[in-house]
């Protein structure tokens, strides 16, 4: 079974919501759409305090090629313009929208029944995209109408349904329940970017889900099902090319349109769809709540600007000895200030800790058992990284490629000696970056 | 709620290893030679092994007390334990106290704290102990006990080495360990047994012991040749005898693989495990020593930091498959 | 007799080609150096400390030599040796000093554990670079101090400390010599290089937030709130007031502390003045007085040391910056 060639690590999967059904959450009472969802440019505003909004009222507009609007998720009032503490963890500009009843607007096709022909051409297809504000739902948040703009010719898609990170189970179940949509999705990606072949890549510890999509992947030309092995960070869009069809792409500024592939996740396949075929925007997705203190772990249908506290209380509630709140995985994801963050276009769970479990091991000497070095999937030296940025010695350190880190955690967490290695390259990585752009800004 | 929230920045898991575990299962993977070397040595090495770890423990203790003025013990991550077990394994069996003592504390003094402690020294503690005692008591350290005295230490009866004269050695004695030496490198059979231990717990990979072996079996079978005067046949059985014999097995298994002295990528770790396993045959044929395992070691610990400058693991999409 | 001439000739030989390989290699790779660089650094101390922004005393010579062929020595102090090295410097340079203003670092934050509650527990590197990156720190202030001592290990004076009740850096004005190392180790810009003042006299603002004064106020019991009642106050035009923060400008401002006793949030510091005797004492406050006794307790403790620092006019420096002679403003206003 195919798997990434460099590195890689093992960590439980604790996927307690797996056989969980999506449920749909309720409506909260005040709804936060923070302006900056997506990598880029934050969006601006176009709508004022007081105006009257409906459910996919655009509230929001881009705000440059690399950014996205934003449409609100429930109708009422907007309240203010105002700022909140996101999940960043800093204060960011946002809206606020006072809920009224539940009011979507008219051009929204809100029927069950499958649409699978379209005749859109396949501007036509990344002009809706691009309109209804769909960024990439893997937790990047990458506008998906700039991956669908590819500035070299592709010849593959992958759609990501690996869900590498552990506890998180959002695509699992949004591939048992929305498999056909799914596909139409898939399809509409491939026209849009006129290619003949697409793979829907899922690790193997989901049978049911690979079993399920194969089955119905019959029906649609061109698309195959691709089971990897399970290791992690097999979602990195870097690892998953090289893992489906063995090409890796090389350092920025080449993206994965350099090698002729474009990565998708299976999430954003499905909002795709309901885009251009439904004509409903990005305002709804699926939240995974769980941890092991977690009384009922859930997979909830949530809409945007929906606060997390809500969604905990859904899922029984905050446990006592909660010591971590963190939006995304435990690998990636950030760890949040308070449970009133509002559910964004790229949470995809939300994962309680234990006073226990949150707590970091005491840092010791590194022993240069060299695991970080086995672990890093993009062939670095974790160990050697650390120490550059702890000395800030910027030039070595960008000369052992710093820049190429992409931020997965496998040395960290492999490491013996519980040596905080991910925090000191991110810190380098953020420096050195600021150097490479002066440096180009002078030239 | 009743306490605050913890911010971090991620991974927020961890895989639940630590120094202690590698160290553990590095004392376990030494076991079965060290309980063949109390069968073999009887008293002697149990008094060399327990004076060897008791004292390297001790000094650990004191220098990290008393010296660097470091608050917390380093004792609990069972690094000392490890140098003390491996410095007995390097020590005849009838070795003075006194000895031993003054060992410990050049290998945990000399070869680890004055760098620094645990993960800052640049040779294996044990080895620069066992290295210092022989240059400094030479004759000592070169004659062993022969096997099975059960009751004897400081009188055992002493033979010569079987490095000494390899042709005569069996091939059985020296695979299982009925010869004299060093308390933990008789036996080849359970090193080996270590070895799998370790490659099963994934606490070193296979990289440094097979290159030294493989390596030192073809340079002893060129240099054999070279020199002339053998059958074909009769040259490997003396290069199988030469893995087996004396510290090579205990040396390529446990001593070249410390994490600390040791390359970081595999392309490392092959190269040094070569360079060692071409240095034993150099100084064993040509030296005069009949030992050369701790020397080999040692010279490539201290070219290891070259190493890990001039290799670097492979970067991803270094070559793009198209 | 043969060995020893062949030996002698031999060597000889083997030394005169060598030595003439030496003398070419010496001429074909030889450095120009400044002459003047030589004797700059002959006059700086020699510290190599790099106070100065450059790494060691020569590669500061170096940049004066530079920057006097440029005509001037403007911004190029050594911290150590002060005005009476650069004036020297300048000697040699052929140029006269600028009578550089002696400058002291400033920590413009007083979030303290006991004004800024802390919300969150950080769980990462102690590094201020690190937990900035994380996240806007454990209180509910994104912009104040994070108090892992980044500027602490900057310093290569020693000049300046955590308190630990307070959590927050503390300058110790003799040491300190405005080498700016901390205001670039402070990821949140909060450590400022302020002109020294006459007597060591100063008014700052003790706070960066620039949230809006609900959020702010909320964050912090010492924030500056952007009221702007010290802009109203001030004669002088010395007080800004941008983002929702205030601002005194060293150039303009004249002392007169009005503006500290304007502020309701007692965010400006009137830095080593000697207490205010007088008008504390004046019938104003005797109400106030007993309801928080201790308070005046405080205000008269330093007072015994400060009234003959204050007499004397050369001496400049008290080194503790939390003062007590704030203390009683706030219950008066």
């Amino acid at each position: 079974m195919k798997t990434f060639r460099i590195g890689g690590v093992h960590p439980q999967e604790n996927k307690l919501s797996a056989e969980k059904k999506i449920e749909v959450m309720e409506l909260p009472k005040q709804a936060v759409f923070p302006l900056s969802q997506h990598i880029g440019a934050p969006a601006v505003p176009c709508v004022a305090r007081g105006a009257v909004v409906k459910v996919g009222t655009k509230i929001a507009d881009a705000g440059g090629f690399v950014s996205a609007p934003i449409h609100s998720s429930v109708s009422g009032k907007v309240a203010k313009i105002d700022t909140i503490v996101d999940a960043s963890g800093y204060r960011k500009p946002a809206i606020i929208i006072d809920v009224e009843g539940d009011e979507w607007e008219p051009t929204i096709d809100r029927s069950e029944a499958l649409v699978r022909d379209t005749t859109l051409e396949p501007k036509e297809i990344v002009a809706r995209v691009q309109e209804a504000g769909i960024v990439g739902m893997g937790g990047a948040c990458f506008p998906a109408h700039v991956k669908l703009s590819p500035r070299t010719p592709v010849d593959v898609v992958i759609i990501n349904a690996v869900e590498c990170e552990p506890y998180l189970t959002a695509d699992h179940s949004l591939m048992m329940e929305k498999p056909d949509e799914i596909l139409v999705g898939v399809s509409l990606i491939m026209k849009a970017v006129g290619v003949k072949k697409a793979y829907i890549a899922i690790e193997n510890n989901k049978p049911d889900a690979i079993a399920l999509m194969q089955e119905k992947a019959k029906g649609f030309a061109g698309i195959e099902v691709c089971p990897l092995r399970v290791k992690y960070p097999q979602g990195g869009e870097k690892q998953l090319i090289d893992a489906v069809v063995g090409r890796q792409v090389p350092n920025p500024p080449a993206l994965p349109a350099d090698v002729g592939a474009i990565v998708q996740n299976v999430g954003t396949a499905f909002a795709i769809y309901e885009a251009v075929m439904k004509n409903k925007p990005l305002f709804e997705r699926v939240v995974t709540v769980t941890g092991k203190s977690v009384a009922e772990p859930k997979n909830l249908l949530t809409r945007m600007g929906t606060p997390m506290s809500l969604l905990i209380e859904r899922a029984g509630g905050m446990p006592e000895d909660t010591g971590k709140v963190i939006g995304g995985g435990p690998m990636m994801g950030k760890a949040l200030l308070n449970t009133d963050v509002p559910v964004c276009k790229g949470s995809s769970g939300i994962l309680l800790m234990t006073e226990k479990e949150s707590l970091r091991g005491e840092a010791q000497p590194c022993i240069r058992c060299s695991k970080c070095v086995t672990a890093c999937p993009m062939g670095l030296e974790p160990y050697l990284l650390q120490k550059l940025a702890e000395h800030t010695d910027w030039e070595r350190a960008e000369a052992e490629q710093i820049m190429t880190c992409i931020e997965c955690g496998s040395c960290q967490f492999t490491c013996p000696a519980h040596r905080p290695l991910l925090d000191w390259i991110r810190m380098g990585k953020g420096t050195v970056g600021g150097i490479i752009r002066a440096r180009a800004a002078k030239s | 709620m009743s306490n605050k929230l913890k911010v971090s920045l991620s991974p927020h898991v961890h895989s639940g290893d630590s120094i202690r575990r590698n160290m553990d299962w590095v004392i376990i993977a030494l076991l079965p030679a060290m309980l063949w070397s109390f069968y073999v040595f009887g008293l002697g090495a149990v008094i060399v092994t327990l004076t060897s770890v008791a004292s390297c423990m001790l000094f650990e203790w004191a220098i990290n007390k008393y010296i660097l003025k470091n608050p917390k013990t380093t004792l609990s991550d069972g690094s000392a334990i490890v140098t003390g077990l491996l410095l007995a394994f390097n020590l005849p069996s009838n070795l003075p106290l006194y000895i031993i003592i003054m060992g410990a504390l050049f290998a945990i003094g000399v070869g680890k704290m004055s760098f620094g402690g645990l993960g800052n020294n640049i040779f294996n503690p044990a080895l620069l102990g066992r290295v210092f005692l022989l240059i400094s008591f030479p004759v000592k350290m070169t004659t062993w006990p022969v096997p099975h005295q059960y009751t004897a230490y400081a009188d055992a009866t002493t033979g010569a080495t079987p490095l000494a004269n390899l042709p005569e050695a069996g091939l059985g004695d020296l695979f299982f360990g009925n010869i004299g030496g060093s308390l933990g490198e008789v036996s080849a059979l359970l090193l080996l047994v270590g070895f799998a231990i370790l490659l099963l717990r994934k606490i070193i990979s296979w990289h440094i012991p097979v290159s030294i072996l493989f390596s030192a079996f073809v340079f002893s079978v060129l240099f054999y040749a070279i020199r002339g005067g053998m059958p074909f046949g009769d040259i490997c059985m003396l290069s199988l005898k030469h893995l087996l014999a004396g510290g090579m097995m205990l040396g390529a298994i446990f001593m070249a693989t410390d994490y600390v002295t040791s390359p970081m990528t595999h392309k490392g770790m092959l190269i040094y495990g070569a360079c060692i396993g071409f240095l034993v045959i150099c100084i064993r044929l040509f030296g005069s020593y009949p030992e050369g395992m701790s020397f080999a070691i040692l010279i490539m610990n201290g070219f290891t930091p070259l190493i890990n400058n001039a290799c670097k693991p492979k970067r991803f999409a270094k070559e793009v498959k198209k | 007799m043969n060995v020893i001439l062949v030996a002698v000739i031999a060597l000889g030989v083997l030394g005169l080609v060598l030595a003439a390989v030496l003398f070419l290699t010496a001429k074909k790779f030889a450095v120009e150096e400044d002459p003047r660089i030589a004797q700059v650094t002959e006059v700086l101390p020699g510290a190599n400390c790099g106070g100065c922004g450059f790494p060691g005393c020569g590669g500061f010579a170096e940049a004066c030599v530079k920057a006097a062929d440029g005509g001037s020595l403007e911004g190029k102090l050594c911290p150590v040796g002060g005005q009476p090295v650069m004036e020297q410097v300048a000697g040699i340079l052929g140029l006269t000093a600028e009578a550089g203003e002696q400058r002291v670092a400033v920590v413009r934050c007083n979030g303290t554990c006991a004004n800024r509650p802390r919300t969150v527990q950080y769980d990462g590197v102690r590094t201020c670079r690190i937990a900035h990156n994380t996240a806007g720190g454990e209180t509910g202030c994104f912009y104040g101090c994070l108090g892992c001592g980044d500027c602490v290990a900057a310093c290569p004076f020693d000049a300046i400390h955590m308190n630990p009740e307070t959590g927050l850096p503390e300058v110790d004005e003799t040491k300190c010599t405005a080498c700016g190392k901390c205001t670039k180790a402070c990821p949140r810009g909060i450590i400022e290089l302020r002109p020294m003042g006459k007597k060591g006299r100063r008014m700052v603002v003790r706070c960066v937030n620039k949230e809006k004064g609900p959020v702010a106020k909320k964050a912090c019991a010492a924030a500056c709130i952007g009221c702007g009642k010290c802009v109203k106050t001030c004669e002088f035009e010395a007080i800004t007031l941008e983002n929702n923060l205030a601002y005194i400008d060293p150039a303009k401002c004249r002392l007169c502390r009005k503006c500290e006793e304007a502020c309701p949030q007692g965010s400006i510091l009137a830095m080593n003045f000697p207490p205010r005797k007088p008008k504390v004492e004046a019938p104003a406050t005797p109400e106030i007085k007993p309801a928080t006794p201790e308070k005046p307790v405080a205000q008269e403790t330093p007072a015994a040391p400060a009234a003959p620092a204050a007499a004397e006019p050369v001496q400049v420096v008290i080194p503790t910056v939390e003062t007590a002679p704030k203390a009683p403003e706030t219950p008066s206003v």
